[in-house]
């Protein structure tokens, strides 16, 4: 260890300063605030697949449930924002006791259906029940006074306070990953029969690390549902939770930075995809580049086939590897 | 009456205090349209619009040369309301969007106006057709333009009933949208002393619609009503075909647009019972305007293509008149006259920022009736505006009952 700080402190001091002044850098705060919210929900989502080897496809339940219970708490019992807050990880977190127990029997792809099943009984009931206003969604959150001092109608605070909440969200998966409770899950990860021998109880693990992730996410739903005023069906749609899969893959599987890198990327495809096709058409005079913010879909699944095929370890985790083995060949 | 004469003043309040306010911001107005331009909505809106809404813009600029440039931005909302809100607040907060219109799919059109109504700016809704729009989430800055379900299904339900058809059955999709329709069709249908003898809700996507449209003409009701839409409204039209219950019973899709028919083709939808407020060939204005939109497009307009036209030449027409882009002025200008152009006949916005105008009861032709490409109607009715939409009495808009916003 020397006196320096790391590369990787390095790193992420950087990339919390970048968040810190982007508003100030001519960051839009609201963007900025739904770019934080699907970070938070990535890292959520990337402590079951990364450090556990779990890949769910049940994941937009906790966000939509975590956004429908906090926003209907704060439509219907006038709920403060920061119980409503809680009330979203909470409902987050018992959805996910509920699933983890009956999805982690099994493992591999049959974990994976399991989880899509229940995700979609899940969906189909938020369809069906007036609580969540159908199709129009729940509609019209308003976002409050945090604590009952600060007013989150401004955008600015608005952004601050959810940079401050996924910050606490990312230092704590940080710490879960660095426990001992962490490095059982890798183990567990590594090679079950073996962790299994060593006395662990895997499907104990797997529950809570489960919940965990669900709660997290649960909180990832609450805040966007506060800090954009709606929840709808699209949020707990199963296409959103393929979302989180795909943000982990782009930013990098396995490391703690990579779901942050990769939500930041493709929420500012999916928002700004219009403006950087109509940017290139007028700078290179080829009008089709204007058509290329009504495929943004498909542009989403040629990054997916060039990350897998190109880049496997994605962003984060093709960095990480240049500055691994930059030194040595220097020296 | 009341509420019009209200706004007819303020009006004149605003014009005559506004010497400073008079004027437009940055010299320019800004339009943005928000629609589905690669999922489930495009064919509906989508590039129609985009095309109706460029040619409103131009047709305006070329007639009236006015002192103020007019913009015209464009964006796929993807069906996903967060990028839908997200941009909207960024074209009002750091564009200087004036007016936001088409948002198809009802959620982005609620969410959309949220947004409207904190930037104080002016939401032109006619994508979306949901009855929240005007009732349990109305807004000031919201002019409701198009369509709704309400007038469909009420129109639909009164008219045949009077002409004779008693008894009704409903295939209803489960979820919101299906079951308003048939709550709001059922009270017309009892309203005019028809039946509704039963109805059956299925889920949504349903993949085999035999059953369900079986057991509907068992019912032995003379009119099955289909409230459902897209996918699911098309596979339960072809069934009835394909059993002939379109022979013996009135098939009526309860908000079946002229893009369905197109879909489906003639020989599949012929006889149906539909509602809409504007067919390319229901008059000589529209005749010759969808003419120029079919040189554009290569289809005739739907319904929201020109509604998108109308409301964006309508809003320019206010600007104009105001020599102001202010909210608050045009939202008043807008309230206070009569509309009527190649869209809309007897168009009045009302107090829940509904504009109704008159709709019509089609019968889709048989193909032997139909002289050509586009031939789809037969016009069996005109239903005036008041009779066609929500009476302000049942409204659920607080700014009609006075409640708290």
């Amino acid at each position: 260890m020397s006196a320096f700080p790391s590369l990787r402190t390095c790193g992420y001091a950087m990339l919390l300063f970048a968040l810190v002044v982007a508003p100030w850098a001519g960051l839009y705060p609201v963007l900025g605030t739904k770019l934080l919210c699907y970070a938070l929900f990535a890292c959520a989502f990337h402590l079951l697949l990364g450090y556990t080897g779990l890949a769910s496809l049940g994941h937009a339940a906790f966000l939509g449930v975590g956004g429908y219970v906090a926003g209907y708490g704060v439509k219907m019992w006038q709920l403060s924002p920061e119980l409503a807050l809680l009330a979203g990880l909470g409902s987050g977190a018992l959805l996910g006791v509920v699933m983890g127990f009956i999805s982690i029997r099994r493992s591999g792809i049959y974990f994976t259906m399991i989880t899509l099943a229940l995700a979609q009984m899940v969906y189909f009931l938020c369809v069906q029940l007036p609580q969540t206003g159908g199709e129009d969604g729940l509609q019209g959150i308003d976002r409050g006074r945090l604590f009952g001092l600060l007013d989150l109608h401004d955008d600015l605070t608005m952004y601050y306070t959810v940079l401050v909440i996924s910050v606490a969200a990312f230092l704590f998966i940080a710490r879960v990953v660095y426990s001992p409770f962490g490095q059982a899950l890798q183990a567990i990860k590594d090679n079950e029969p073996r962790a299994v021998s060593l006395g662990y109880h895997p499907n104990h693990y797997k529950l809570i690390v489960f919940t965990l992730s669900a709660a997290l996410t649960g909180l990832a739903g609450a805040l966007k549902a506060i800090s954009l005023g709606f929840v709808t069906l699209s949020d707990v749609h199963w296409m959103t939770s393929g979302h989180a899969l795909l943000m982990t893959l782009v930013g990098g599987l396995g490391t703690l930075s990579g779901p942050v890198v990769g939500a930041l990327a493709l929420v500012t495809l999916e928002n700004k995809m219009g403006a950087l096709g109509a940017g290139l058409a007028s700078l290179t005079g080829f009008a089709w580049f204007s058509t290329l913010g009504e495929s943004v879909m498909m542009i989403m699944g040629i990054v997916f086939v060039l990350c897998v095929l190109t880049f496997r370890r994605g962003i984060m985790g093709e960095l990480l590897s240049l500055s691994r083995h930059r030194p040595r060949k220097t020296a | 009456m009341r509420n019009s004469i209200l706004h007819g003043l303020l009006g004149l309040v605003l014009l005559s205090s506004g010497a400073s306010a008079a004027e437009i911001s940055d010299g320019t107005v800004k339009i943005g349209v928000l629609s589905d331009m690669s999922g489930i909505f495009s064919d509906l809106s989508g590039e129609g619009a985009v095309t109706a809404a460029r040619m409103a813009v131009d047709d305006f600029v070329a007639a009236h040369e006015p002192d103020f440039k007019v913009e015209l931005v464009t964006a796929d909302h993807q069906n996903k309301t967060d990028v839908a809100a997200s941009r909207a607040r960024e074209w009002y907060d750091t564009q200087g969007v004036d007016m936001i219109t088409d948002v198809i799919n009802s959620a982005v059109a609620l969410a959309v106006s949220e947004v409207t109504r904190d930037k104080n700016r002016v939401l032109m809704v006619t994508g979306s057709g949901s009855t929240a729009i005007n009732n349990e989430q109305c807004s000031p800055n919201t002019v409701f333009y198009a369509w709704d379900t309400y007038s469909l299904a009420n129109s639909l339900g009164r008219t045949l009933t009077d002409q004779g058809y008693k008894t009704w059955y409903f295939v209803t999709v489960d979820y919101a949208l299906g079951k308003a329709i048939e709550y709001d069709a059922t009270k017309a249908v009892e309203g005019a002393g028809g039946k509704v003898l039963g109805s059956l809700h299925h889920p949504m996507g349903a993949s085999d619609f035999a059953s369900f449209m079986l057991q509907a003409q068992s019912s032995g009701a003379q009119v099955i009503g289909i409230a459902n839409a897209g996918a699911d409204l098309h596979n339960a039209i072809r069934v009835a075909n394909e059993f002939g219950i379109n022979q013996q019973q009135k098939i009526v899709g309860l908000s079946a647009s002229m893009t369905d028919v197109h879909a489906l083709g003639l020989a599949t939808t012929q006889g149906m019972l539909l509602v809409e407020g504007f067919y390319w060939d229901q008059d000589e204005p529209s005749r010759a305007w969808s003419a120029r939109f079919q040189e554009k497009t290569g289809n005739k307009p739907n319904m929201l293509n020109a509604a998108t036209y109308s409301a964006i030449t309508q809003y320019l027409t206010s600007v104009q008149t105001l020599g102001s882009d202010n909210a608050e002025a045009v939202l008043a200008d807008l309230h206070g006259r009569e509309i009527n152009d190649m869209f809309a006949r007897n168009g009045r916005v009302r107090a829940d920022g509904q504009m109704i105008h008159d709709v019509y009861l089609y019968q889709v032709k048989t193909p032997a009736q139909s002289s050509g490409p586009w031939d789809y109607y037969r016009r069996l009715e005109t239903i005036p505006a008041e009779r066609a939409y929500q009476p302000l009495s049942e409204s659920r808009c607080s700014l009609v009952t006075g409640g708290g916003a």
